[in-house]
Parts: structure tokens; sequence; C-alpha cells
């Protein structure tokens, strides 16, 4: 740098360009580490003080063969110095480290865009692997981008040569040797990539002092080498003040199961069995055995719902988690919990369906089996975040929710929440919900299926309590006593009951917030992960001047009293979702309104130009908006 | 009950003290009254304050003793007993908690789970009523059936290898594995005792007639007439020894064992002597092969090691995580990592 702070190349300063947003798409094989370059790019950004979104996508395969397009993993990041709600539509630059990720990728990149290519692997041999019949460097198919020719494999390899590790080692670090020609490129500092080189591994000082040189090559490299006309800028975004952290939302539940544990001085249990894209909560957990946390790695997922169950029984907060096949799995131990009435958590982290469908790509098709999806009238608490930050809440309300009301509440996340990050704002211990939970202990008065008045939930009698000694099941309860009943009366009463705890609910959650004019045109309702999409494209339709509001459900058994108000207060209801209609299905069935579908099921998260687009379809657009 | 009472109790609890008030359902002449009864009667002996006792149970005839108990009691879901269990003494490490379950509810539904409970050695006595039949759904052949038995669901002949559960619990590392009968309740009274007391998962098979659906199934050998002969009851330290005259034993020839007659030069000093407490589960296996009317029935505890138990090691860790880490500072657990002030 020179002292006016700009750059140079050699022949003088380059100039900066400034921008507000950018978003730049990783893209290399699975074993390049575009996960780890992304992560820390985001990071950076984050700490550097813009706004942040970030969507990764890696294949189900741990390896796919290496070269080939099912083996391609990306990561998009999106920074900016305003508000952002989504990773970006399409990129702005793309950094393609193989033929097979520029094949995978391209046509995402716009016609102009960036496109920095790691010229080392365009060999012969992968050329092949990726399909490409001729070298797309030399025939002339990329003249619509601007094209940086970056040779990243070789010099890696150079800067590494006196490294003292071998070929293949020295080779996996090339992810950094391009983080650090970005860094450059958008004049971030190295410091906190260094900073967590030296935690990751200190312990083996020859790949912690590789992977720091190399990451300086490649920031060096775009100093002197000449390949860029410019550099770029993209300034602190205004987010209100506090105090903030870069996090994605399956680290952000994990956080929030542990504040539920902090505020209701209960002991946190988590029985669970790896699956995409959960197992990061049970990672996460796992770490927090200081706070008594316990987990389970359980031998199945119906053995991990019933120790959470378990564990419930015995008044600790009993917590599972799992996706869409392990749900169905769980669905009959679900049933017992509603029957014997305890404060269950099921972390349900949404993926691509029917059956293993597509592990690591996101769906909201969940929402129905979550509902209904178990034998009997079976009702559940379900709440859904809408956003990686609202994680950390919305884990609490689920805890909240269900020792509150003694009943099994479903968190319903999904992947792209899960593995997306944003800048978190801590909040103070202080001002998150108390969660009390009223332990059974008088033997005189007590009868295992009592209710509170207000609540109708039944006592937390637990193991240990002396003269409380009882028994549950999954038997029809007798009222009050909850001894074994097969009286058709009682049947009907207790169904209507357990349908009722779950509905006066509506209680104790807040009202539906409508965002935007309190009437009007079109209201766009969502539920879940759309909620970035949908918010982007209802701004730039009020920006034209059309009457456009946004409510987002993020209480969804039971719904918030007013959702019926809300609805009637527009000519107009859109419900995009990533599924074939689920939420409209159920809004439509209760509140008898016409809404209108957006549905998509591609494995992917909306863009926002597609909800902008049925925007305008339905109140009529200023001017057009391709798709 | 005042906390002075439960910790130092002044009245000694009898039997009737954990008999519920629920009246008992079980077909009349059911096996299953004996367990019951056995298992009320062991309850004060195990000095362990009532409140602190739990049944857990799955489906199933067997499943439903929790309801006569006057304990804590669950009675679950189809063959999933074991991991709740798990779940609740994996939290509540002071409760004893029992798994009652059946050969269909054990070993068919719930095989996975009692495989894997056995393995991670959860503080927990399981008491598996084996009757060799589907009971409650009035008749199907279970995986304990033998081969070729004609049943409602089979009525040409099971043409299922069944299962063997002391070798299933062998196979999957209990570290206490033994087998009773319902009728001889001395036995089955020792044979609970010993699994309630022992350290980690303790595996009870109990031998258990079905009166209505698989009535005399195991009268060949267990018959008051004939048991002396046809069962072979292990006692840790002595020789294998039986026949109601006792001079008959078992020997092994290299991995074979085999029936001799005491006397013309074969003394006690060539029998096998039980061993419980072997490391190698090999031995205990096969005693587990031997059946009437190969063999006499062996009867008693197969096998009894001492391992640390997976809720014990699970609290260590967390006590340990306390006292390298300290108690968890939730402030600044959220604020891991890098983070920034936005003024």
């Amino acid at each position: 740098m020179t002292q006016d702070g700009s750059k140079t190349n050699g022949h003088g300063p380059l100039p900066v360009e400034e921008l507000d947003r950018v978003t730049i798409r990783f893209a290399g094989d699975s074993g390049d580490g575009m996960q780890l370059a992304g992560l820390q790019f985001t990071n950076t950004s984050a700490v550097f003080g813009n706004d942040v979104s970030t969507i990764p996508d890696f294949p189900a395969e741990i390896r796919a063969p290496a070269g080939s397009i099912p083996g391609v993993s990306a990561f998009q990041v999106s920074f900016s110095s305003y508000d952002i709600h989504t990773p970006g539509d399409e990129p702005d630059v793309l950094v393609a480290m193989n033929p097979a990720a520029l094949k995978a990728h391209l046509a995402d990149l716009p016609k102009g865009g960036l496109l920095i290519v790691n010229t080392d692997e365009f060999t012969e041999a992968n050329l092949k692997k990726a399909v490409y019949p001729a070298n797309p460097l030399e025939d002339g198919s990329l003249a619509g981008w601007r094209v940086i020719r970056a040779p990243i494999t070789t010099m890696n390899a150079r800067a590494l040569k006196e490294s003292g590790l071998n070929t293949k080692q020295i080779d996996r670090s090339k992810n950094l040797f391009a983080l650090g020609l970005m860094f450059w490129l958008y004049e971030r500092p190295i410091e906190p990539t260094v900073r967590w080189i030296n935690d990751k591994f200190g312990k083996n000082p020859q790949v912690r002092d590789a992977n720091i040189a190399t990451m300086k090559a490649g920031y060096n490299f775009g100093e002197t080498a000449e390949l860029f006309p410019a550099t770029y800028r993209v300034p602190p975004a205004h987010l209100p003040p506090g105090h903030y952290r870069n996090v994605t939302g399956n680290e952000l539940t994990a956080l929030g199961f542990l504040a539920a544990s902090k505020l209701s001085g209960l002991p946190l249990f988590y029985g669970s069995y790896p699956i995409t894209p959960a197992s990061d909560i049970l990672q996460e957990l796992a770490r927090f055995k200081n706070f008594g946390v316990k987990t389970f790695q359980a031998e199945d997922e119906i053995a991990a719902i019933g120790s959470a169950i378990g564990a419930a029984f015995g008044g600790s907060l009993g917590l599972t988690g799992t996706s869409g096949p392990g749900l169905a799995l769980k669905s009959e131990a679900l049933g017992l919990a509603v029957m014997v009435e305890v404060p269950l958590v099921v972390a349900m982290v949404q993926r691509s369906g029917p059956s293993t469908g597509m592990p690591t790509k996101t769906d909201q098709a969940d929402l129905l089996q979550s509902m209904f999806g178990r034998n009997g009238e079976c009702q559940v608490a379900i709440v859904a975040p809408a956003t990686p930050a609202e994680c950390f809440d919305m884990a609490i309300e689920a805890f909240r929710i269900a020792v509150t009301h003694m009943t099994p509440t479903i968190f319903l996340s999904d992947g792209y929440l899960g593995t997306g990050a944003e800048p978190w704002r801590i909040p103070n211990i202080a001002d998150l919900p108390r969660i009390e939970a009223k332990f059974a202990s008088d033997p005189a008065r007590f009868k295992p299926y009592a209710r509170d008045p207000e609540t109708l939930a039944r006592e937390w009698a637990i193991p240990g309590t002396p003269g409380l000694e009882h028994r549950i099941g999954g038997l029809e309860k007798a009222d009050i006593t909850g001894n074994v009943s097969y009286d058709a009366e009682n049947h009907n009463k207790m169904v209507h009951l357990r349908a009722e705890k779950v509905a006066r609910i509506e209680n104790d959650i807040p009202e539906l917030e409508i965002e935007g004019p309190q009437s009007g045109e079109l209201l766009v309702l969502g539920w879940g992960s759309t909620y970035g999409a949908i918010y982007t494209a209802v701004q730039r339709a009020q920006a034209r001047g059309l009457s456009v509001s946004q409510a987002h459900i993020r209480y969804l058994s039971p719904f918030p009293r007013n959702v019926g108000d809300v609805l009637s207060r527009f000519d107009k209801v859109l419900i995009p979702e990533l599924n074939l209609g689920q939420l409209s299905l159920l809004i439509r069935a209760k509140f008898l309104v016409d809404a209108q579908t957006l549905n998509k099921v591609s494995g992917r998260p909306f863009l926002t130009r597609e909800i902008e687009a049925k925007i305008y379809e339905l109140v009529g657009a200023g001017s057009k908006v391709s798709v | 009950m005042t906390t002075e009472t439960r910790d130092n109790p002044i009245i000694p609890l009898q039997r009737k003290d954990f008999v519920s008030d629920q009246e008992v359902r079980w077909c009349p002449g059911c096996g299953d009254y004996s367990i019951l009864a056995q298992t009320q009667k062991l309850m004060p002996d195990l000095g362990v304050p009532r409140e602190n006792i739990v049944f857990i149970s799955g489906i199933g005839c067997s499943s439903r003793l929790p309801y006569y108990m006057n304990t804590y009691g669950f009675h679950s879901i189809h063959g999933r007993a074991p991991t709740i269990a798990s779940g609740l003494k994996m939290t509540r490490p002071e409760l004893q908690v029992f798994v009652i379950t059946g050969d269909g509810d054990g070993l068919s539904i719930g095989g996975n789970h009692l495989l894997h409970v056995m393995r991670r050695n959860v503080d927990l006595t399981i008491v598996l009523f084996n009757n060799r039949i589907y009971g409650l759904t009035k008749g199907q052949y279970s995986p304990t059936s033998e081969f070729g038995k004609r049943t409602k669901s089979s009525p040409l002949g099971s043409i299922d290898y069944p299962l063997n559960p002391i070798s299933v619990a062998i196979g999957s590392e209990a570290t206490f594995a033994a087998r009773s009968l319902d009728i001889d309740q001395a036995h089955l009274m020792r044979t609970l005792e010993r699994g309630a007391k022992h350290k980690g998962t303790s595996f009870i098979e109990v031998y258990q007639n079905c009166n209505v659906f698989n009535d005399g199934a195991y009268m060949e050998f267990a018959d008051k007439s004939v048991r002396a002969d046809r069962v072979l009851f292990l006692e840790h330290g002595k020789p294998m020894v039986f026949g109601k005259d006792g001079d008959k034993g078992i020997r092994l020839n290299g991995m074979q064992p085999e029936i001799v007659q005491l006397g013309n030069g074969v003394t006690e000093a060539d029998l096998l002597v039980h061993d419980e407490t072997r490391a190698d589960p090999s031995y205990a296996f096969i005693l587990s092969r031997m059946h009437w009317p190969e063999f006499p029935e062996p009867l008693g505890i197969f096998r009894a090691i001492e391992r640390p138990t997976y809720d014990a090691m699970m609290q260590d860790q967390v006590d340990e995580a306390r006292k390298t880490m300290g108690e968890g500072d939730l402030a600044a657990m959220m604020a891991e990592g890098d983070t920034w002030i936005v003024e």
C-alpha cells in the first residue's frame, strides 16, 4: 500500500472503486477447501463491519471423484455497506479453482461479471473430467466476462517450496492463496484469518506457517501481478449499535438451547443421531460439557428421541434433533411424548426430500410432516426461525413453550438457515425471557393428569420426588388420575384437552406483525428461511410505490391469534414457499382465504427477483422485472 | 414421607409398599404373576428409596408390569424402553432403573436398542420375559420361537431360525447375563437381586410360560419332577454338577462341553468350574449354546464382570470439564471467537 492508502501495481496507484455490495462465489473441488475460504472471507468481512449473508453449496458426497462436476463445492458470500437479507441472487465474482467448478457455476455469473480462474488446473485431463470439448480459456467462450487468469496452483507451490511440506500438503493450501488474493482485491485485513490459523494449527507449526505464508503470497501476488485494473472497497455497514459476531444458524441454535438451560436452571440433554444438515448442533452442544450439557450420540433416530423423552421425564430439558427422514423415524415416539405430556423439544433442520432426497440442499417441505405426521390427533407446538440470527431466539422460545405448557415442541429450521451465517448482535442475558419450570412436590394434592386451569398443562412430576410415585405411558389416560382408560367419553375428552392445551399457547406468544402499511392491496405471507428474499422483494416493490406489505409467521402451531385479522386487511395474499404449498394449505383451510401461492422446490432458496416478479404479477408493476 | 425417613428408613418398606392400586390383568395362570411377585418382594431389599425406583417397559404382556409396581413407571412404545431408560439414567444416575421387556419387544422390534444399551453398559436392569410367542397379539411366532413352530402366523411351521437371548447379550458385550425360570421363585429372586445390584447393564432372561398361547414351553426341563436332571444351575466357583443324585457333570473337551457320569475315575476335579467373571466372553458364550435335550438347560449367571458404566462416565466428563474449564459462562460463550462493536 502507498501512503495515501491506495494500492499499486508497480506502475503507480491502482484506482479504488467503492461499491455498496459485492457477492462472491468460491467454487472448487470438494477437496479444495472452498467452504473454509468462504467462511474466512465472511468472517473477515463481518469483523470489518460489513453486513454479510452466506449460502454454502456443497455435495453430499465427502469426496466425489476429484475434478468431476458432482465433486464441486461452492460457497457464496454477499457483503455490503447496508443492511442485507439474502446472500444475493447471483454472484458478481466467481472464483473457479478448476474446469468443473467453472462449468458448474458459470451460468450463474452475469455477463460482465468478474471471473477469477486458476489456470493451472485447466489441463487436458481436468477438462475431460469436466466434459469440456475445448479449453474455455482458449476458445473465446468466456469473452462476455472479465476473466482474470491466475496460476494459483503453481504460485502456491512456489510460495511453499521451502516449507518442508510434501507436494500433496502444499497443494491443500492453495485455497489460502486464493483467499489472500481476494483479501487484497477487496481491501480486507488478513489478521482475523492469521489468528484463526494460529488457533487451528498452533500444534503443527509447519502447517501453520505454510498457511500464513501462502495467504500472504496470494495477497502480494494481487499487488504485484498487474492482473487487476482496480481494487474494490465496500465500506462498513450501519448496523444497529451493539456487540456483534458472525455465526451460522446451527451454531446459534445450539447456543439458544444452551441459553434455555441457563434461563431455566435445568440441565440440557441432547440425544441425536448424525444427520445432514443437523449434525452441527450435536457437535456444538458436545463442546458445552462444563455447562452441565450431556450429549448422547444414539444408535438411531428412534433411540435419540427416546433418550430425550427419558431425560424430560427425569426433569432435564430433553432435546433431540434431526432432519426430514429422521423426523419420520421419530414420529411414533413424538406421539408418546404428546400422550405423556413431557416438555420435549425436537430441533428439525429441513432438507430436500422425499426419502433421502438431497441432504445438503434446502426445502421447506416438512411443515405438514411436523404439523400432522403422527398417528391419532396429535398436536405439538411448532416455532420457526426466519433468519440464522433468529435461531437463537426461537430455540429459547421452543423450550419456554415446552416447559410452560408441558408439550412437545418442534423447532423448525432448514439447511439454508442452519448453514448460512450472518452478523448476530449478541444479546444481554438479562434481556432474555425466563423459563420457569414448576415441579410437583405435594403428595397430598398431586394427580398425574390434573391440569393448570389456565394453560391446561399437567404438572411435571419427576422420579425421585417422594410420594408422587405414579405410572405414565402411551395408552390413553383417564382424566385427572392418569390411569389407563378405554372409556369412550374419557377418550373424547382427552383428545380435546390435549388439542386445547396446544391451542391455548396462542395466549403466550406475540401477535403476527405486519411489516409495511397495515392494510393494502397485497400481503406477502411467509414462514422460515424465505424471510430475507421476501423482505428484499417487498422493499423493492414498496420503493416502486406498490401497496405491498409483509408478515412472517414464526409460530406455526398454534398460529398467533391475530392471523385472521391480518389476512383480512389485504385484498390479496401471496404465500411463497419452498414446497408445493403447505402453509398456503393451512391458511386456506383455517381462514378460508384465497391465498395465491409461489412455489419452488429446487433445493435452493428463492431469488429475490422470483418473488418480486410474482408481486408485480399480482399487483401490477411500474416496470417489468425479468426472471 | 419426610426427608429424614427417606434417607434413613425407620420403618423398613415391605412388599405391600410396592404393590400399586391397579388391578393385575394378566391371564390367570400366567408366568408373569410370579415374576411380578418376586420383583415386588425384592424391592425392600435393594435399600433404595421407593421414589428413586423406576420401571420402564415397551409393549407386550410383560410390559404391563410397571402399572402394578408402586414406584415411578413408564409404559412406553414397542421396543423402545431401553432408549427412554438410557436417557433417564444418563441424566439421573442416582435412580435405580429397570427395563421390562419380552422376546418380541426386546429382540424383534427393539433388537437394535437392546444390542446398543448392553454394549454401552448403561447401569440398567433389563428383565426379558421369554415366552417364545406373541401373547398380546394372540399367538404369532416370536424371534425366540423354535424352528418349525406352528402358530397362527406360521400354520406350516416357522422358517425363522430363533435367536438365543443369552448369546445375543454376550455378543453385545453385556457385563451381566443371566437366565432364570418363572416357576423357580427362589432362583428368580436371587437372580433378580444380583442383576439389580450389578453396576452396568444386567440382562436377565426369564423363561416364562404363556399358558394360553404357548403352554408348557419349558415344561420338558422346567417341570419340578424332572428339573434336577435336566437343568444345570450355574454357581460361581463350583464345578458343574447336576442330576437329582448329583452324579453328572459337564466337562470341557476342547471348545466342546460334554456330559460325564461321575465315578469310575471321573471326579468333580475333572469338571468345568463355573467362573462368571472371566473377561473373555467365549466361555460364557459356549455355555449359552447348551440346551435341553442335548445338555441340561443352564440357569443362573453366565457372566458378571466389572466395567465402568456409560452413565457414570458421562457424568465424569461433565464433572471433569467443570473442574478444568470452570462452570460454563454463557455470556463468554455467546461472545466466543471474532467479535466487533458497532458504535
